[in-house]
């Protein structure tokens, strides 16, 4: 009897081998210390790349190659000195059009990358940086929505002339108040066809219209403000000049950010979680009627309380002028009189026509700026979870208008970081509703290196002892195995780095266990062998009963740890997920390197001669 | 097979013990399923941790448990869940009050913050997949095995797990969520072995004419026993490795493949096929199986 494949078998493996060995390859080239450059509102065009380059030779700076890619410039450095150098003189010279970040690109060879071959993607753990899970608080979002309903209703009753007491907002919903029912009637009627969003229940005993948001609403600005809100903290991040960002939507109400490589988390996490905006008011009444509301608490009808950062009473008009969601762009500067931090801003078109009517109406009346900030925070109490929200609401600045405002103008009231963060979180665009942070998880470089180090180590040290071990235990046998779970280890970094899969510190412990648990496969169809021909059956028949006997038991053997890593799959976060895809890609490529590739080796080398002895 | 009932009083005092154990002094949970801060930096040269506690204390920490890490120049601050303190700023605070008392550079190396929800769900998650595991691989077994074997192997897993939480929570080493995916992985190799042995007991039980079951399952160990050593030892190799060599982080992870390892190699020679005895396993047992699942045993 002969152990043969057919020739297409022989040839199909070496393919595999051969794809194999070119998709793993990309991972022994290392990474240049980058720079990327793009554009705040538009792509960098091939000019662009030019004067980028023009701007680093003028000033001697070396780089080894410069590229677009998908309208970023990349310029590669020798080293990382060399890296921040230049990205401190790109920061320099650009225009605030320009975001310069710094970046690990990987040295994979042209014509590897024409086919597409990458390296591995690095978890956070292994190259470090920041990774938050962030919540939005719909809560707020849902009220922010209520509570702009709530003024175009007024705004709305008031245009067609019908009469109410009052309007108001409570956590049952909108509540109109009116004196008499004819005008409840001609209210319903017309709010009903305006509001859709809306469900209105008339209370006749009461004498109001109790409205409440249609669940279709609810769900519609909860998906917005998700939406409104990971857009918002993308060009925050982009701000904050991070290469690869990662930021992504979880369930219905979270938003991963993930920011590889980042050494300032502190400074990060003020800026991702700012809910910093501006509101433009007039004042109303004098100072010493201020004063007075401070004292007795009584606030006039049509106006505000508000407080000046050194405690003064302020009272505001309930009518805002301009909110910052109407300012389009924003920069700090200093102001050329005073010689203080200032915020200088331009409004979008329905912004400024609204602030040119309302300064040129008011000359010589004063207005004040109004610095927002909605913070939300959880904390365990005994068993439940209470979420604690803070808004602080703080005049800045107070001011005579002196003349008609056009649509860029000049804020000051600021201190210089103060103004420097306003600026960045305005041009930005603001959150549709406060996030906070509810889980972090930071790395610092020092650590990622060592974890590389660590990891590859132990990959390295574990693989030569099982290959030594495996030599001495079944000789010849024993070799072909090796050369099977060195195959397989090719095969598990081609696929991770195909898949684009995140490899973490345990999913390098993961391919280091299925490295020690791939021999199984052979260690049960070797014994099996051994068996046989202890049975006196002849070496070729031993071979094949050897396979054929053992695949059963090696099937079963893989589907219950495949299942538990398929649990652990869909069930794990973060970096356990990555010990469940290294493990599960093990499983199957071992059992195929296993199988197939050791038996077409033995098939090879003995299948077709009589032997009388195997060296097993 | 001789010594079975001197195996079963050790698994039952190992079982007993680790269950006490659990009971009585808990796991230490790690922040994954707590909730709470953890903050590791490293220092130039070698670190006493008593100033680090005494600066730490007095800055208004006096719940921050403090440690080595790995090495003596490496400290883990570890804070319980707080009510009041603006946690953006919380781990900046602790690295300037460890760095305003030294005058070695500290260089931060992780910070961790699980907030309470997050803990809560990560602790719902990770008890789900325990089950979720167990189940699913109970119900390939019932479908691959006849009954008795079933049970054999799923006692052979529960003692296992339950030795391996148990060597957790007498050690008080810390369990987060790679001991738990190790755990996992743990109840995956372990029934690898357990199957091994229950098929060659299946396949001796049809093929031989023997039909003493001591003597049928005495020899189906024995022909497994070789693969079933030879395969612990190279797990165990590379495990060692990743222990010695993979650094802190992975520590609990190896430690529990580790027992899991040792445990499981044990369990699949002895505890399956104890059941099997005690369950008064025949030749007919696998006789009526056979014709039952003539369509599904085959690959």
């Amino acid at each position: 009897m002969l152990n043969q494949y057919p020739l297409w078998k022989y040839l199909s493996l070496l393919i595999t081998l051969v794809i194999g060995c070119i998709y793993a390859l990309p991972n022994l080239y290392g990474e240049d210390p980058a720079v990327q450059v793009s554009g705040r509102t538009k792509s960098i065009d091939q000019d662009g790349l030019l004067s980028i380059e023009k701007t680093l030779r003028d000033r001697n700076i070396e780089f080894k190659s410069s590229e677009l890619i998908e309208g970023r410039a990349l310029v590669r450095f020798k080293d990382e000195e060399t890296q921040l150098q230049a990205a401190d003189l790109l920061n320099a010279s650009l225009d605030k059009n320009h975001l310069v970040a710094l970046n690990l690109a990987p040295a994979t060879p042209d014509w590897l990358r024409e086919l597409n071959a990458q390296p591995m993607y690095l978890g956070l753990d292994l190259r470090g940086g920041v990774h938050f899970l962030m919540e939005v608080d719909m809560h707020a979002a849902v009220k922010r929505l209520e509570e702009s309903l709530l003024a175009d209703i007024r705004t709305h009753l008031r245009e067609e002339k019908i009469r109410y007491r009052g309007a108001s907002l409570d956590d049952t919903g909108l509540h109109i108040r009116f004196r008499d029912a004819n005008e409840i009637e001609k209210a319903v009627d017309s709010l009903k066809e305006q509001f859709r969003e809306l469900l209105f229940n008339v209370n006749e005993d009461q004498m109001q219209i109790d409205a409440t948001l249609t669940e279709a609403a609810i769900a519609e600005e909860k998906k917005s403000a998700l939406h409104q809100n990971i857009i918002t903290l993308r060009n925050r991040v982009n701000e904050l000049g991070v290469a690869e960002p990662v930021i992504q939507q979880q369930g219905d109400s979270r938003i991963v950010v993930q920011l590889p490589g980042i050494q300032d988390t502190v400074g990060a996490k003020k800026i991702l979680g700012a809910t910093a905006t501006l509101e433009f008011r007039l004042t109303e009444g004098t100072r010493s009627e201020w004063l007075d509301a401070e004292k007795t608490g009584r606030v006039p009808l049509k106006a505000l309380l508000y407080h000046e950062r050194d405690g003064q009473p302020v009272l505001l008009q309930r009518d805002v002028i301009v909110t910052g969601d109407q300012i389009v762009d924003a920069a700090s500067t200093i102001d050329s009189q005073k010689g203080v931090p200032a915020v200088s801003v331009r409004l979008n078109g329905k912004g400024a026509k609204k602030m040119g009517e309302v300064t040129r109406e008011n000359v010589g009346h004063p207005m004040a700026v109004v610095f927002i900030e909605n913070k939300v925070e959880s904390r365990q109490v005994g068993d439940e979870i209470v979420k604690k929200r803070i808004t602080s609401k703080e005049v800045i600045n107070v001011a005579t208008i002196r003349e008609q405002f056009s649509s860029k103008f000049q804020i000051t009231g600021l201190e210089s970081q103060e103004a420097r963060d306003l600026a960045l979180l305005l041009r930005a665009g603001s959150l549709r509703a406060p996030v906070e942070i509810i889980e972090e998880r930071t790395i610092g470089p020092s650590l990622g290196k060592d974890n590389i180090n660590q990891g590859f180590l132990s990959v390295v040290i574990g693989f030569a002892l099982v290959l030594l071990f495996m030599a001495v235990y079944y000789r010849a046998f024993g070799m072909i195995a090796n050369v099977a779970l060195t195959v397989n280890l090719v095969l598990i970094i081609a696929i991770l780095s195909l898949l684009q899969a995140t490899l973490t510190m345990p999913g390098i412990a993961g391919i280091v266990l299925t490295v020690g648990m791939a021999v199984d496969a052979n260690v049960l169809i070797f014994e099996r062998i051994r068996e046989e021909i202890r049975n006196g059956n002849s070496p070729q028949a031993s071979i094949h009963a050897g396979y054929e006997k053992a695949f059963s038991t090696i099937t079963d053997a893989n589907v219950t740890t495949l299942l538990a890593a398929i649990v652990l799959f869909s069930l794990g976060t973060g970096p356990v997920k990555g010990f469940a895809v290294t493990l599960s890609i093990g499983i199957l490529t071992s059992m195929f390197t296993a199988i197939v590739g050791t038996r077409a080796i033995v098939n090879l080398l003995y299948g077709s001669r009589n032997i009388k002895k195997l060296s097993i | 097979m001789g010594k079975r009932k001197i195996a079963l009083v050790f698994s039952l005092t190992l079982v007993i013990a680790s269950l006490i154990s659990i009971a009585a002094d808990g796991l230490n949970f790690g922040i994954d399923f707590t909730g709470g801060y953890l903050i590791e930096v490293g220092y130039e040269r070698d670190i006493e941790i008593t100033p680090i506690r005494k600066a730490l204390t007095e800055n208004g920490y006096e719940d921050a448990q403090v440690q080595h890490f790995g090495t003596a120049r490496d400290i883990l601050v570890r804070i319980a869940p707080r009510e009041d303190t603006n946690k953006a700023s919380m781990s900046d605070d602790i690295f300037r009050i460890l760095k305003a008392n030294t005058d070695q550079t500290v260089t931060m190396r992780r910070v961790e913050f699980v907030g309470p929800q997050v803990g809560e769900e990560l602790r719902e998650q990770g008890g789900l997949a325990l089950l979720v595991a167990l189940g699913g691989i109970l119900v390939y077994i019932s479908f691959r095995f006849q009954f008795k074997s079933a049970v054999g192997a799923i006692l052979a897993l529960i003692h296992d797990v339950i030795i391996t939480v148990g060597v957790f929570a007498i050690t008080q080493m810390e369990f987060d969520l790679t001991v738990l995916a190790a755990l996992l992985a743990v109840i995956g190799y372990s029934l690898n072995d357990t199957v091994v042995v229950l098929d060659r007991i299946r396949e001796s039980f049809r093929a031989l004419r023997k039909t003493i079951p001591h003597e049928i399952l005495n020899l189906s160990i024995n022909q497994t026993l070789s693969r079933t050593l030879m395969t612990s030892m190279t797990t165990l190799l590379v495990l060692f490795a990743l222990f010695l060599l993979g650094g802190e982080v992975i520590h609990g992870f190896a430690f529990a493949l580790i027992v899991g390892i040792f445990v499981g190699t044990y369990s699949s020679i002895y505890v399956a096929s104890s059941t099997l005895m005690l369950m008064d396993i025949k030749k007919q047992d696998f006789l009526e199986a056979t014709r039952e699942d003539v369509v599904d045993d085959r690959p």
